[in-house]
């Protein structure tokens, strides 16, 4: 039962990370397309500038999270994804250095570098983070001890001998990116005035289409290759209130008030996340080949006491880093000059 | 040894003495930074303002590249420690975790404002906000201390049924007696560092003749700080010596040089270990100092290395002891230094003597190296064990990642981190040849 909540609690953090931290992730892949000036481009820092660094700290909690409650998920997922994890780590540093180190130095030469190197990590993180979803459903070949080592890529189909890339989690990942293009647009007009903004909205309308299809081919595709999907759904019709915030987030983009559609975008992104953790439940990280071997909820956390404890404390410890953000976003309110 | 094994832990070793690099500096300007915001806000004087928000550039510099090189230590238990990760994580993940929720949210929510919101949120709000992201940063220091502290003493654990360690008392875990020493000893650590790194940079303005003004003002709050933090160094210092006497004498034997056991132990202040023939070679020892240091008592009986047998000793015994001298030796020089110069500042005479002002410039690397080799001390003294006398080294590694490609990441962090360094030290420099300049 404590694992089922520390299960809530993990979607949650991981939702909270990619709502908060991908629009500013979004926000840098479309950084060199909407933003055309010197000046535009440091408009789309402002708008992130405060507050990008604390977006990102729900990743490391997130990751503590794990850590706390399925220590054994944690030790095995990340040392399999030991390669595309690492590239991750660079991305990021890669990311962090260019939203702060561009405008130390203003100069033709200086600040073209860091808005490249912002661009690509950002876009090239949301296909990361996509693929790792796509790798989690699909599931990795765990051995009896719970470890796995995945090449970065085999024949591209998911067999047995699946690889991190394959088509699935190609997919996935470039649903991803366009999720996250979506999000960040969204969030790019909603916080600046004038031409830049109504072109991030263009931006945002024309990739939605996209982001229609992509999302219904990689909903077709999950259900067809995890059948646990298909499976709990019909044993939980409930469950459907998931898909349900999605679809409404997804039509609520379309929203002629910037706000309302930028929310909808989270909705969106929680709606298909929650979703994914609901068809997957118990599972964490589901094995191909030898179903047995399955990492659950059960098998991978540690004893109750330090799931209590732990609980104990974090409820309270997000509840304060809650009120910290609203504190933060209300004194940046409104839009950037 | 094998081979993969001794890759894993030079990738960790490296990661983690890059990253502490950064993090020393942030925690002790972090505490300078609210002294000078504290005088600014009590006298009105504008240079105290305008020396805050200097230093507040240097550190948001700093900052950006202990969080870029920060975030890679927390997923390397998982990705290259998978089985301590494992078999610990109901224990550390909760440490760990609590880093996240407690320090960072507050750490980060709080250097946006104090970085981007000195207008919009007042003098008042200004220092509030200086306040909180000390408070935060020195709260990470707890936690991440904590983590180290367990593994260094595990207290309030229990085996569970798959081998692996559940917590049992949070409590202890948070109060084990080895961060009680060891969490004060690295805060004055990284205060040494912040306030070494000013009052090198006062003294570079005042022999350069530039920002005069501000040079004063930081050479006299950095070696304030340096007594202070130096000080306390000793003080805190002796206090882990004792913890490490009682829970690891075989490191205390290994870490001064003693290999045999003896009444009234000397202190070795120089020498060389061989660790072949069980000697220190060219010693120079003050008789009867290394019991009264660990016992309080000068004809107490310390225990050698040849009591124990040699799969407990530390595994790199020569390193171990010359990282602890290292450490121990300039920790006297910092006392030394500061109080010379505090002595001289209040008489006055401080700022006109060239050569304490030379000896303040170049002092700042020292702290950095000092600190390097205490974690260095640490963390050999903990070995052969990851978790001390629970889990060896040897059998916490991930078992699927190879040697390779464990040595492709690690060549790719130094490549990185090199980059990382340079432009660290070009954009550090361009703050100081800009100074805290004439703008109110």
């Amino acid at each position: 039962m404590i694992q089922l909540v520390w299960f809530c609690l993990a979607a949650m953090m991981i939702a909270g990370y990619v709502v908060l931290d991908g629009f500013d992730i979004g926000a840098g892949a479309i950084h060199l397309l909407v933003a055309r000036t010197p000046a535009e481009r440091k408009q789309v820092l402002a708008t992130i500038g405060p507050v990008w660094d604390g977006n990102e700290v729900w990743l490391i909690a997130g990751g503590g999270t794990l850590f706390i409650a399925f220590p054994a998920l944690y030790a095995s997922s990340f040392s399999g994804f030991y390669l595309p994890l690492m590239m991750v780590l660079w991305l990021l540093i890669l990311r962090g250095v260019s939203i702060e180190f561009r405008n130390h130095i203003d100069s033709p030469v200086w600040t073209p570098i860091w808005d490249a190197g912002f661009c690509v990590s950002s876009g090239l993180l949301a296909v990361f983070y996509g693929a790792a979803l796509g790798n989690v459903v699909r599931g990795v070949p765990l051995n009896a001890s719970g470890d796995f080592f995945l090449p970065l890529w085999t024949d591209f189909t998911t067999g047995e001998r699946p690889g991190i890339l394959d088509w699935y989690t190609i997919l996935i990942g470039v649903l991803a990116l366009a999720a996250l293009v979506v999000h960040g647009a969204l969030w790019v007009r909603h916080k600046t005035r004038g031409a830049l903004s109504a072109r991030a909205g263009r931006f945002a309308h024309g990739v939605w289409w996209l982001l229609g299809i992509l999302t219904l081919a990689a909903t077709a595709a999950s259900f067809s290759l995890q059948p646990h999907i298909t499976a709990n759904f019909r044993a939980y019709p409930g469950g459907a209130v998931f898909p349900l915030l999605a679809v409404a987030g997804f039509l609520g983009m379309r929203q002629r008030r910037e706000l309302t559609a930028f929310l909808s975008s989270c909705a969106y992104l929680v709606g298909m996340l929650t979703s994914a953790a609901f068809g997957m439940f118990p599972y964490v990280l589901p094995s191909v080949g030898a179903p047995d071997f399955g990492l659950t909820i059960y098998n991978t956390a540690p004893a109750v006491y330090g799931l209590q404890v732990g609980l104990a404390w974090c409820i309270p410890g997000m509840a304060l880093a809650v009120g910290y953000s609203v504190f933060v976003y209300r004194r940046f309110a409104g839009k950037v000059t | 040894m094998d081979s993969a094994l001794t890759v894993d832990r030079l990738h960790f070793a490296f990661t983690a003495t890059f990253h502490y690099l950064f993090p020393q500096l942030t925690m002790g300007l972090a505490l300078l930074i609210v002294w000078l915001k504290t005088i600014a806000l009590r006298t009105g004087n504008e240079h105290y303002h305008q020396a805050a928000r200097f230093w507040a550039k240097i550190f948001a510099i700093n900052f950006a590249v202990g969080v870029a090189t920060g975030i890679p230590m927390e997923f390397q238990f998982g990705t290259n420690w998978s089985r301590f990760s494992k078999s610990a994580g109901g224990v550390i993940g909760q440490t760990l975790a609590m880093e996240g929720v407690y320090s960072f949210f507050l750490e980060s929510s709080f250097l946006g404002l104090f970085i981007y919101g000195e207008k919009m949120l007042g003098p008042v709000g200004h220092w509030v906000s200086a306040v909180l992201v000390w408070l935060g940063s020195w709260l990470s220091g707890y936690f991440i201390v904590a983590t180290d502290a367990w593994m260094q003493h595990p207290v309030g654990y229990a085996l569970g049924l798959r081998g692996e360690f559940g917590l049992t008392s949070l409590q202890d875990l948070l109060l084990n007696p080895w961060v009680q020493w060891q969490y004060p000893h690295v805060m004055m650590g990284a205060l040494a560092t912040g306030a070494f790194v000013m009052a090198s940079t006062g003294a570079f303005y005042l022999i350069a003749k530039r920002h005069e003004a501000y040079g004063r003002i930081f050479i006299a709050t950095g070696v304030g700080g340096a007594l202070f933090g130096s000080l306390f160094l000793m003080a805190t210092g002796d206090g882990q010596g004792r913890n490490v006497a009682a829970y690891q004498p075989v490191t205390l034997a290994a870490s001064e040089g003693l290999f045999s056991t003896a009444q009234g132990a000397p202190l070795a202040i120089m020498g060389q270990p061989d660790t072949s023939a069980g000697r220190l070679d060219n010693p120079l020892l003050l008789p009867n100092v290394l019991s009264f240091l660990t016992y309080r008592h000068w004809s107490a009986e310390v225990k050698g290395l040849n009591e124990y047998p040699r799969d407990v000793w530390p595994d790199q015994v020569p390193l171990l002891y010359y990282s602890f001298h290292i450490m121990v030796g300039l920790g006297t020089i910092f006392i030394a230094i500061a109080a010379i110069s505090a002595v001289w500042l209040m008489r006055g005479r401080l700022f006109g003597s060239k050569p304490l002002l030379w000896i303040l410039m170049l002092a700042f690397p020292f702290p950095y190296i000092a600190n390097t080799a205490g974690w260095m001390t640490a963390e050999l003294g903990r070995q052969p064990w990851l978790i001390y006398g629970i889990l060896r080294t040897a059998d916490g590694n991930s078992p699927a990642v190879s040697e390779g490609s464990v040595l492709f990441t690690l060549v790719g962090f130094m490549g990185i981190y090199m980059v990382l360094g340079m432009l660290w030290l070009f954009l550090i420099y361009r703050e100081l040849e800009h100074g805290p300049g004439a703008h109110p």
